[in-house]
């Protein structure tokens, strides 16, 4: 019997704001503990939590760029329970009436388009973060009350590889559209995965097993084909899966019992008394409309149309935003898309991936490229000059012009000075001549070798050549 | 709010506040809390068919506040109130899942 996998995402993402989702406390990572607290997010008696402005207008813009539709009401519940990472014993969610509901994304796993469809997205409160020690547990409430989104996907995915490019792809659009930065070594992206197996043919879905908080797309995929191997081994072998939770063990590459069904936690969940519920006018998700930014499929599109790119660069420049980013800064100076596209994705990414550093700390700026490639049009300096020119510049900083002049890079095109290296390779290297007169055009990329050579690589390949044939030629 | 005492059950709703109780509290507050439990179903006898569920009773919706940071409380304030600290963190006995 064949078996098939079906696989769901609760992908949690922390909000770009300034301050926690109830409280004006600051988010910032790495902050000194505890310092970023008050009697809000420290559950304190009495203390009472107002919403977060910016973070609704985060949530409901995250649900139109991902197809949502915006829950014309919506409002706050309490999930109980006991755990030291949230100090009330509650932590606020949304239950039954969510910010956002449905929507659908285009992914393309392997070459292959595949639509995914999302239950809803819900906006939440962080919880604070354990570190665990020898006969104790740390707590450092900075990260606690902090605005978090869930986003449900439908169990609506069948492979690893389709779990990682629909999370890839939430997560580019979260960056685009400024909604998150998703570093995900911040724990600001962070998925549960829901599995289940079943034989081919079966209407109703396997037991399923959740796998809880991972934050790395590598862990995501080993435990999704750890646990599919698990279910379907077990299944074949006449046993059957047991619905639980549980955890994964990167250092083992195995998934564990952390939860059975029999002790699953019950929250009792209730609507939160504190806080009135959202209804955000017609008028306001308009505006909002009206400020989504491009998507990088839109890009893509008028990188192509417009700018004449090859589909591929423009899937390669768009992957990431800085870097479409940096493209489009640099379009500002030229209007060789190509040439910029070239050293984007030769010189700068293999620099950047080299020094492990990203494009927006590179010393080169996009008008220094700009100027690069106005020089190499011009045939100032050739191609490769060019190349050396954007290494120093990359490393060290500085100026195009100012650093050919200095190293003395300028191309010879002047009839002069080629015609002395051309009489002299043509003097020098009767063999090759002989051959290029008998009929063997390709004898002369020898005596081009030789005037290069004599020229340090500065003559203009072009102009040695057409010295070279006329000289031959005649 | 129908269906209340029947399925009620103190020692469950106890574990999940964590909370100890003996067998005989445990019959106690089982008696008293259905005794409560009856008085409030009395509810029960209005018929609110034609009357909207709603999770407040007043309908103020939108109460927001700008994203702006304020000040939080003093660190060393903030750590008295911890039974016990290491740098700056609270220490609490160690966490396991329940």
């Amino acid at each position: 019997m064949k078996y098939e996998a079906t696989i769901g995402l609760e992908t949690h993402v922390m909000q770009k704001t300034n301050s926690k989702m109830f409280c004006s406390c600051k988010y910032e990572y790495g902050a000194e503990p505890n310092t970023h607290v008050c009697p809000t997010c420290l559950g304190y008696p009495g203390a009472l939590p107002v919403m977060n402005e910016m973070a609704i207008e985060l949530c409901c813009k995250a649900g139109m760029l991902l197809g949502c539709e915006i829950n014309p009401y919506s409002k706050w519940d309490r999930k109980n329970y006991f755990y030291p990472d949230m100090a009330k014993n509650y932590q606020i969610t949304q239950a039954d009436e969510p910010l956002c509901i449905g929507g659908q994304v285009e992914v393309e796993v392997e070459g292959e388009m595949k639509t995914f469809t999302l239950e809803r997205i819900h906006q939440e409160e962080n919880a604070a973060k354990n570190t665990h020690v020898a006969g104790a547990s740390l707590v450092d409430y900075n990260r606690a009350g902090t605005a978090l989104m869930e986003i449900v996907s439908n169990p609506c995915m069948s492979s690893a590889e389709d779990a990682l490019a629909y999370m890839a792809y939430v997560k580019q659009i979260m960056q685009y559209g400024g909604i998150s930065n998703c570093d995900q070594e911040k724990g600001q992206m962070r998925s549960d995965v829901n599995i289940s197996v079943r034989p081919i043919g079966q209407k109703e879905l396997g037991e399923k097993v959740e796998i809880k908080n991972m934050n790395s797309f590598a862990f995501i995929k080993d435990a999704i084909e750890y646990e599919i191997d698990r279910q379907t081994t077990l299944l074949e072998s006449g046993g059957s899966v047991v619905q639980e939770t549980r955890g994964y063990d990167p250092d083992r590459g195995e998934t564990f019992t952390q939860r059975t069904k029999e002790n699953a936690h019950d929250y009792r969940y209730f609507p939160e008394p504190d806080l009135m519920p959202v209804q955000v006018p017609e008028e306001q998700l308009k505006q909002w409309r009206s400020e989504l930014p491009e998507l990088p499929a839109q890009r893509q599109v008028r990188y192509v149309e417009q700018l004449g790119l090859p589909e591929y660069d423009a899937g390669v420049l768009t992957a990431d935003m800085a870097t479409s980013d940096w493209f489009e800064q640099a379009m500002q100076h030229t209007k060789n898309a190509k040439a910029v596209s070239n050293f984007i994705m030769g010189e700068m990414m293999r620099l950047l991936s080299e020094q492990n550093v990203e494009i927006s700390e590179s010393k080169l700026t996009p008008e220094n490229l700009a100027e690069i490639i106005e020089l190499i049009d011009a045939k100032i300096i050739s191609t490769g000059a060019g190349k050396q020119v954007f290494e120093m510049i990359f490393n060290e900083g500085g100026e195009p012009k100012i650093i050919v002049e200095e190293k003395g890079m300028a191309q010879v095109s002047d009839d002069s000075a080629l015609e002395g290296w051309a009489d002299e390779a043509i003097a020098s290297n009767p063999q090759p001549v002989e051959e290029y007169k008998a009929g063997n055009p390709a004898s002369i990329n020898f005596l081009m070798g030789q005037v290069m050579k004599a020229s340090r690589g500065k003559a203009n390949p072009g102009a040695v050549m057409q010295m070279l044939k006329q000289k031959l030629d005649a | 709010m129908s269906k209340t005492h029947e399925g009620m059950d103190v020692g469950y709703v106890a574990k999940l506040a964590c909370i100890d109780l003996t067998e005989e509290e445990t019959t106690l507050f089982q008696g008293q809390l259905n005794q409560v439990l009856h008085y409030v179903e009395q509810l029960d006898e209005l018929d609110v068919s034609n009357v909207e569920s709603t999770a407040h009773a007043i309908p103020v919706f939108n109460v927001f506040r700008k994203d702006v940071v304020g000040t939080s409380l003093n660190h060393a304030d903030v750590m008295a109130n911890a039974p016990s600290s290491v740098n700056g963190e609270v220490r609490v006995p160690k966490i396991i899942d329940q």
